[in-house]
């Protein structure tokens, strides 16, 4: 039994690079996605991972898989497609969801399309769902330095961001913080994304982002307790499906997905927070 | 309590010059100028849409003036010479957010630990002191989501109080709120005014004003009058302030300000709100005309002249 959990990790390096990746996702991703969590921001992580992909795939039309044009290029079209949403958002009639969804749609089938017309179906599958077992040490140093960037900027804006969710009126009054701090999230969230691309494809990139943060709302009532138990339970859903993924022969990237959704699901029903259980167990109440 | 009074020893007054302030170039504030000088307690009072809260947004710097401007200890963005505190009508605080009711009231000491400045055990203590003053000690731990409305208030008259602000500006703080808080928060606000700070409270409870407000700045719009609240609050300045009309006019001709600083008006047309220059000080020319149904004008006394249509 504990062999199956090391025997993978001491015997192939690609399961090592694997974890050491999945560490610096899980990190990262889980303030972030906590973040995103209390300020309803879900689906806008959602939308915009998928806008990542257009940018990906003119990369590898032009240069082929180059990490770095990969990385710029989705940097690029993440970027773009956050202050293009923003912006019509603020001169037109469509609200902000309405214009991430729509372009989000757009950026996929565009995406599909540039990287079908270029390469093959496994050259597809590896932009939709990403190839953890496969990451070089380029591609690990990369999602290590996004993670080890995010989590110095984000010591930095920690109190502008949580604040400007929280209170942003009082924010403005005592500060200018609040929108400097809003738009450096919304880099950082687009280079995790970039990061997460690599690990789990486009279509996964933003599930160490939400599933941790959101399982974590049910087991804590405290902002940092949030954070650290996101992180865990990224850590946790992360290796599981990774030892999966070994064990059973199947795709690394759901693997991980789908243990992170079993820990959510569990959450949901037996969390000590807010869950069906703790809001319907009613108890004997106190007198004061 | 937290007094440092090297800041508020020599504050400025706050001088509204001419002022209008509104919305689509439709003014909310209309033409109003005059003084809040340093540690002043003051109400203002009027009707719904006369502008109250929109003057408080103009003195926090939120909205920029369509005419005339602020001047004094809130001059606009960067020049503001004292730093303020302010209760906003409707809060915008997530309720849903994970912090404590602690978390909340520290948010007061910003300024003085911005982004990183540690949080020691002064800061602390401070947070009890003023979770003391207002009634909420040992409410430390609780989630801000439990707070009844009434707590969270007296929450944020503790953050308020933390600030430790020269000047402090109140957005109906007691709309929704009963009898023994606005009590409690009442005091805290007298405390405020004991320590010399400047306060500015919109208030709809006249009996609250004049009980406690020494000065009062009754508006509809336009200034009705302004000065000592029981020169201000007179049966015919109250039904005056009341014959406003709340509706902006889309087709209501541009204000024009004539060189000489006087208002003049194209003629022949029927839009409805009066044009007038009350300050509550000394000056106070007048440039109604027929079809204005509000036009007055302030004196020191706050015995502004009736008009036939008011």
């Amino acid at each position: 039994m504990l062999d199956g959990l090391f025997a993978p990790f001491v015997e192939f390096a690609f399961m090592r690079r694997a974890l050491a990746g999945i560490l610096a996702l899980a990190l990262s991703g889980a303030p972030l996605g906590v973040l995103l969590m209390l300020r309803r921001m879900s689906l806008t992580g959602d939308g915009l991972s998928h806008a990542i992909l257009p940018g990906t795939a003119i990369a590898y039309a032009v240069f082929g898989l180059s990490l770095w044009h990969m990385t710029l290029g989705g940097f690029l079209a993440g970027g773009a497609i956050m202050l293009l949403a923003g912006v019509m958002a603020r001169t037109t009639m469509l609200k902000e969801d309405a214009t991430l969804a729509s372009f989000y749609l757009i950026s996929l089938a565009l995406g599909v399309m540039i990287v079908s017309l270029r390469g093959s179906n496994v050259d597809l599958m590896h932009f939709l769902f990403g190839s953890v077992l496969a990451l070089d040490d380029a591609t690990l140093l990369l999602v290590a330095g996004i993670a080890s960037v995010t989590l110095v900027s984000l010591a930095v804006l920690w109190r502008p961001l949580v604040l400007d969710g929280l209170d942003p009126g009082f924010l403005r009054t005592v500060s200018r913080s609040g929108a400097p701090a809003y738009f450096g999230f919304m880099i950082l969230l687009v280079l995790n994304l970039v990061a997460g691309f690599h690990a789990l494809g486009t279509l996964l990139a933003v599930g160490f982002l939400v599933l941790p943060a959101v399982t974590a709302r049910f087991w804590a009532r405290d902002l940092s307790a949030m954070v650290l138990i996101a992180g865990l339970v990224a850590l946790g859903g992360g290796l599981a499906g990774l030892l999966v993924s070994y064990h059973a022969s199947v795709p690394s990237g759901p693997a991980m997905i789908l243990a992170l959704g079993l820990v959510f699901a569990a959450s949901v029903f037996v969390g000590p927070v807010g869950s069906v259980l703790a809001t319907h167990r009613a108890g004997r109440h106190r007198t004061g | 309590m937290l007094g440092t009074a090297t800041e508020r020893g020599a504050a400025p007054s706050i001088i509204l010059d001419d002022l209008t302030l509104g919305y689509d170039r439709h003014p909310a504030v209309h033409h109003l100028s005059g003084q809040i000088a340093p540690g002043a307690l003051l109400a203002v009072v009027g009707p719904n849409g006369a502008g109250k809260s929109t003057l408080i947004k103009g003195l926090i710097g939120e909205l920029k003036p369509l005419g005339g401007r602020i001047s004094g200890a809130l001059a606009g963005p960067g020049r503001r010479q004292v730093r303020l505190a302010y209760v906003p009508q409707k809060d915008g605080i997530d309720l849903t957010y994970p912090v404590s009711v602690f978390d909340l009231v520290a948010m007061g000491l910003w300024e003085r630990r911005g982004l990183f400045g540690a949080f020691g055990r002064s800061d602390t203590r401070a947070v009890a002191q003023a979770l003391a003053l207002v009634g909420l000690s040992g409410f430390e731990r609780r989630p801000v989501g439990t707070l009844s409305g009434g707590q969270l208030q007296r929450a944020l008259f503790a953050r308020v109080s933390l600030q430790d602000a020269p000047v402090i500006l109140l957005d109906e703080p007691f709309s929704a709120i009963d009898n023994a808080t606005v009590d409690d928060l009442m005091t805290v606000i007298r405390g405020w005014h004991r320590e010399g700070r400047t306060v500015v409270a919109v208030l709809h409870d006249l009996a609250l004003v004049r009980a406690h407000f020494p000065q009062t700045l009754l508006m509809a719009r336009q200034a009705i009058a302004w000065g000592p609240t029981a020169q201000v609050l007179t049966p015919e300045n109250l039904a005056r302030s009341r014959a406003m009309t709340e509706a902006f006019d889309d087709t209501a001709p541009f204000c024009e300000v004539s060189p000489d600083g006087g208002h003049a008006h194209p003629h022949g047309h029927d839009h409805d709100h009066g044009h007038d220059h009350s300050d509550g000080h000394a000056h106070g020319d007048r440039h109604g005309h027929a079809g204005d149904k509000a036009a007055v004008s302030g004196s020191p006394s706050g015995q502004a002249k009736t008009h036939p249509h008011a």
